[in-house]
């Protein structure tokens, strides 16, 4: 017989709702010719089969919509599944694109943040402008960031003094650490892969812009007590100094 | 007002007990009144260190569970009437103690006494959180060497954000380093952390350097605060940061290698 927890149904929560991210790879388009996207898509999936084996991915279409190109939401998912894919969420959609999508039981996600409501107006550029200044708030922090102590930032964040070993320090913008840095930085931690991290002497246990990382091992050449810069190009991060 | 100093560091083993016992019987010598109370409950060490066991009658646990008022369960020193011990319990846990029991124990002894030695125990955990969390100074004892001074550095950050001082967003809790167990022999030939590697990995306001000592095992066998032994090199470097905590301007001491006779003759490097 199948168990069932004893739990009272009537004083005992049983679900709660917590916060979670995870890596989930998102198919970029650049032409809507489905046959074109049919073929390159099971060349790349050729690869790595197990990898791609019913991994979930997100589409995103801002590049076609920039062009002007339409295609059809419904055929594009058949495409995806065929090649053993699950698709669960559209980006850079528009309102047609986006409906179509919400009634495939799609979600549908923003640019680079999280959840959009599909109710929302599109929203004009003149809209949007006092929006992003108030999200990419600017966090600055001059106390010393110590072990085990973690910093997050929505914008921005600018840090004066040192990051100890064992710190997280976390930004959905840039981070800059004029001092010692030592423990774990993470930038663009939402997918902003134009942030970038700056620090005055970099010794980090751990890098990463928009999820991709480098480790401390890999990291040794580098520190040499200089000012340095660190952005992402074509997902390498780059490490460069800053002279 | 008392002024409340916890001694803390996160690690166990690098010589809390033997500076809250220094410490406090110092601040006593110089006429302050002082309280020096043992958090680390089921693991009591400060009466041995200050030569009280024999006089427990009553603990800091039975205090917060109201079988015994505060002036039963001080225990006065025996070398400095300004100096009064409050003892941990050895038959209880950490559990045994309360924000609430803590707070008013401190408030209680506040209003008698000049200053408050709160001995801490190691870890993070909820005795050396409640021995931190009324703080006003904190005394961060660190060893040479890497992991203490890691762990050193978790506690400043636990300072700076799981006190009172911080919760209610007042000025922050003063944070000075005791480097102790310091070898200057050792750190010449790498063996250990230099005490500008250490400050320059905590950055903090350095209150003095202990060395290693013989004179601490022995004091500490013979329960007598080895701030005590004048003679004693670490007795003098605990006298130094008494005097330093109270404002008074003195060099650092036991940094450099001591000079055998013949290097004393030369004065060569």
């Amino acid at each position: 017989m199948p168990k069932v927890s004893k739990n009272n149904p009537f004083t005992d929560t049983i679900l709660e709702f917590k916060s979670s991210s995870f890596p989930v790879p998102v198919l970029m388009l650049s032409s809507n010719a489905l046959n074109l996207i049919d073929t390159q898509l099971h060349t790349k999936i050729s690869l790595a089969p197990e990898f791609f084996k019913n991994s979930p991915v997100v589409f995103d279409l801002s590049f076609l919509n920039e062009q002007d190109l339409s295609i059809d939401i419904e055929e594009l998912t058949r495409v995806i599944q065929k090649a053993g894919l699950l698709p669960i969420g559209i980006r850079g959609g528009n309102e047609a694109q986006n409906n179509k999508a919400l009634a495939l039981r799609i979600p549908v996600y923003s640019q680079y943040h999280n959840l959009q409501s599909p109710n929302t107006t599109p929203k004009t550029p003149s809209q949007q402008e006092p929006v992003t200044a108030k999200e990419s708030q600017t966090l600055l922090i001059t106390q010393p960031v110590r072990s085990g102590q973690r910093v997050y930032s929505n914008g921005d964040l600018i840090i004066l003094s040192q990051v100890s070993p064992g710190a997280e320090i976390l930004a959905e913008g840039n981070i800059h650490v004029y001092n010692s840095l030592k423990g774990r930085v993470l930038a663009g931690v939402l997918g902003n892969t134009n942030a970038r991290i700056f620090c005055s002497d970099l010794q980090a246990e751990l890098i990463s812009i928009a999820g991709n990382y480098k480790i401390s091992e890999d990291l040794q050449a580098f520190y040499h007590n200089k000012p340095v810069q660190i952005y992402l190009q074509e997902h390498t991060l780059i490490i460069q100094d800053i002279d | 007002m008392a002024r409340i100093i916890v001694v803390t560091s996160g690690k166990g083993g690098v010589g809390k007990t033997t500076t809250s016992a220094a410490v406090s019987m110092g601040l006593a010598k110089k006429g302050h009144k002082t309280a020096v109370i043992d958090f680390d409950v089921g693991l009591r060490n400060l009466d041995l260190i200050m030569g009280c066991e024999r006089r427990v009658v009553y603990d800091f646990v039975n205090v917060i569970n109201g079988e015994a008022t505060l002036n039963q369960a001080l225990i006065r020193d025996k070398h400095c009437d300004n100096l009064y011990i409050l003892p941990a319990s050895q038959t209880r846990d950490k559990d045994s103690l309360s924000l609430e029991g803590v707070g008013k124990i401190l408030d209680e002894l506040s209003k008698t006494f000049d200053y408050i030695v709160c001995d801490s125990p190691a870890g993070i955990e909820k005795g050396a959180h409640l021995a931190m969390y009324f703080a006003d100074d904190a005394f961060v004892v660190t060893n040479p060497e890497v992991s203490s001074v890691r762990d050193s550095d978790r506690m400043l950050g636990l300072l700076a954000s799981k006190s009172r001082r911080a919760e209610l967003n007042e000025e922050p809790i003063k944070e000075y380093l005791i480097l102790s167990r310091y070898s200057p022999d050792r750190v010449k030939l790498g063996e250990m952390l230099s005490v500008n590697d250490v400050q320059e990995i905590l950055s903090l306001h350095l209150l003095g350097v202990t060395p290693e000592s013989k004179s601490v095992l022995n004091a500490s066998n013979s329960g007598t605060p080895v701030i005590l032994d004048e003679k004693s090199d670490a007795g003098q470097a605990y006298a130094d940061i008494v005097a330093r905590y109270l404002g008074e301007e003195k060099p650092h001491r036991f940094i450099d290698e001591k000079k055998g006779l013949f290097g004393k003759l030369f004065g060569g490097k």
